[in-house]
């Protein structure tokens, strides 16, 4: 009668057959994934929106591509790369700071709204465990935001490219220093890279501790996520007049610089930048992915306790 | 078979004592009502028997733990909290794909059959639709389910008279069968009166009155009577008494009383079965009121 039936042929069928006692772990996530997903449709709207608006404004510039792009080839390798790369570097930036900014609000509301509209007691209702749920929300910022941020990303920079080389063709300027400085398919290797060290591993434990507040805080769970945080650093400074734990939090915040080494010069391969085995073996990733574990853990248990709010 | 069992159960919120040691049985195949007043623990007992909520003592649904196994104990479980707990940003379709991937008893054959008996489109979202189509939504999906229990706790309030007798009517033709069990707690108590196969009056956190509705007929009885009668039928001890237009309805239980039965109340009146409410008025009447009386009675 509508898509939805077109979408679910089987369904009819399979309802003959004796449905089986126990649904896998995995179909269990993937619905509760789906279900985030219809929730909170920012996920996948403000990145695309982003990358829209800069597509937008992209389109408006490449009235001046031929001119700067004929200035662009006079100068040196290293300016012209930069020169060339910078757009594409831009709008990799907007987006995964679009994502970045939907993470944080999306975090802040995962186990705060099902609490306020009361929509808990119907989740509880199912046979969908805490553990599942909490599983299910947490894999919104480090996993989907991540993959839809690479995607969208690439997609961006591929229409970008094809957009700047239609309009060089077309103004009669190579589009070969355009194609060779761009190599689209190594930074998309190093933009996911970036995404899985960065933003999934190394930002872990900031998602785990406002999941955790949402969990916990009967309102204004943004307050409660920032003030405590600010309230150690500034008990810290007075009391002892050092400011490790605000040192830690740019540290964290800053992004794991162990995933990357800074180039000495013009980096004939930037894959050499990586520096996965170095990431890997800092302690500050560990101690973060075990201080992540433990802030889930007591959001999956707060779950189990909560009521509505 | 036994559906839930409960020994002892308590709950204490701060000072409040929300379960006074319940003790409680529910068997397979029975529509139990549980009545009481606000804050009398009905929701907490509920709450308890779902695993929403830790408590002391014993309890046993479908022979698991709620507390600790809750996600097992949903696939043989389901409940209505109240109208308002569907999310309002679900779309239909939406609430019908996710159960059915979630759920391994669920029919969505089914759950389609009894939406298209109402106005409810496949593309609206919760929160467009009215409360009483959203409760329509809500029963369609839970009776949709295979589930060996299902827990409604207040699941008509606010629906108007219409929505209320339809959601009952629909429970009981097209759900109920003799191997499902239900537990229900409403306000309403006169509409749910014949649907009941047995009822629990709980209050102030304990239960003070457990009785099957068949025990219930044969048991209570009250009679009308004129006032120059009223002075006669006290003498044969009625457990409670109230007035109506100028006449006095006396509620005795057979059971304490001996020699009293329904041929000996006949010339005073007419005799009839008490409604829940009136019973529940007398029992929560007398241990609130007359407690000391009642004591110095047991006692004699």
């Amino acid at each position: 009668m509508n898509t939805q039936s077109n979408a679910m042929p089987e369904s009819p069928l399979e309802s003959q057959v004796i449905a089986p006692a126990v649904i896998s772990a995995t179909r269990l996530m993937y619905w509760s994934v789906r279900r985030e997903l219809w929730e909170s449709r920012s996920i996948y709207i403000a990145p695309l929106a982003a990358a829209a608006v800069f597509l937008f404004g992209f389109l408006i510039s490449t009235i001046h591509l031929p001119a700067k792009m004929r200035a662009a080839l006079a100068l040196d390798p290293e300016k012209q790369h930069a020169a060339i790369a910078m757009p594409y570097d831009y709008v990799a930036g907007l987006i995964m700071g679009a994502a970045v900014i939907v993470a944080v609000f999306y975090c802040l509301d995962a186990l705060h709204g099902e609490r306020r509209d009361r929509s808990i007691l119907f989740w509880k209702s199912l046979p969908v465990s805490d553990l599942t749920t909490v599983l299910s929300k947490a894999s919104i910022p480090l996993v989907v935001l991540q993959l839809l941020s690479f995607a969208i990303i690439v997609a961006t920079q591929w229409i970008m490219l094809l957009l700047s080389s239609a309009v060089l063709l077309g103004s009669g300027v190579s589009v070969a220093a355009l194609w060779t400085q761009l190599s689209l398919f190594q930074t998309s290797v190093m933009l996911l890279y970036h995404l899985v060290t960065v933003h999934a591993l190394w930002y872990a434990p900031i998602y785990g501790w406002l999941l955790l507040v949402s969990g916990w805080a009967r309102r204004a769970a943004f307050l409660w996520a920032v003030l405590p945080v600010a309230a150690i650093c500034v008990v810290e400074k007075i009391a002892f007049n050092t400011s490790h734990f605000a040192t830690m939090l740019g540290g964290r915040l800053a992004g794991g610089a162990e995933a990357v080494a800074v180039p000495g010069g013009f980096p004939i391969d930037p894959m050499m930048q990586l520096t996965p085995g170095k990431f890997l073996s800092s302690p500050g990733l560990w101690i973060g992915l075990v201080v992540f574990a433990a802030f889930l853990a007591a959001a999956v248990r707060l779950r189990r306790y909560r009521e509505p709010i | 078979m036994t559906v839930i069992e409960a020994r002892g159960l308590r709950k204490v919120f701060g000072t409040t004592i929300a379960l006074d040691g319940v003790d409680l049985r529910v068997e397979e195949g029975r529509i139990l009502g549980l009545i009481g007043p606000n804050g009398a623990g009905k929701t907490t007992a509920l709450n308890a028997i779902l695993g929403l909520t830790p408590y002391q003592g014993e309890l046993k649904v479908l022979g698991r733990d709620p507390w600790t196994e809750r996600d097992q104990l949903m696939r043989d479980v389901c409940f209505i909290a109240d109208v308002a707990v569907l999310p309002r940003w679900i779309r239909v379709w939406q609430l019908l794909d996710y159960v059915a991937g979630v759920h391994p008893r669920f029919d969505r054959r089914k759950a389609e059959g009894f939406l298209a008996k109402t106005t409810i489109g496949r593309n609206s979202r919760v929160r467009e639709l009215s409360k009483g189509m959203v409760a329509q939504l809500h029963l369609a999906v839970v009776m949709a389910i295979d589930a060996r229990l299902l827990v409604l706790d207040e699941p008509t309030l606010g629906l108007d008279i219409l929505y209320r007798k339809q959601f009952y009517d629909s429970l009981l033709n097209d759900y109920f069968d003799r191997s499902r069990t239900i537990i229900v707690t409403t306000h309403q108590v006169e509409e749910i009166q014949n649907v009941l196969t047995d009822v629990m009056f709980i209050n102030r956190g304990r239960i003070v009155f457990d009785c099957s509705m068949e025990e219930l007929e044969s048991r209570y009885l009250e009679v009308m009577v004129l006032p120059q009668q009223v002075a006669a039928v006290r003498a044969l001890k009625p457990m409670h008494e109230r007035q109506v237009l100028g006449r006095s309805i006396l509620l005795f239980d057979l059971m304490t009383l001996d020699k009293v039965g329904r041929q000996q109340l006949a010339p005073f009146g007419e005799v009839r079965t008490p409604s829940i409410s009136d019973l529940f008025v007398a029992v929560l009447g007398n241990k609130q009121g007359n407690q000391a009386g009642q004591q110095a009675q047991g006692a004699a």
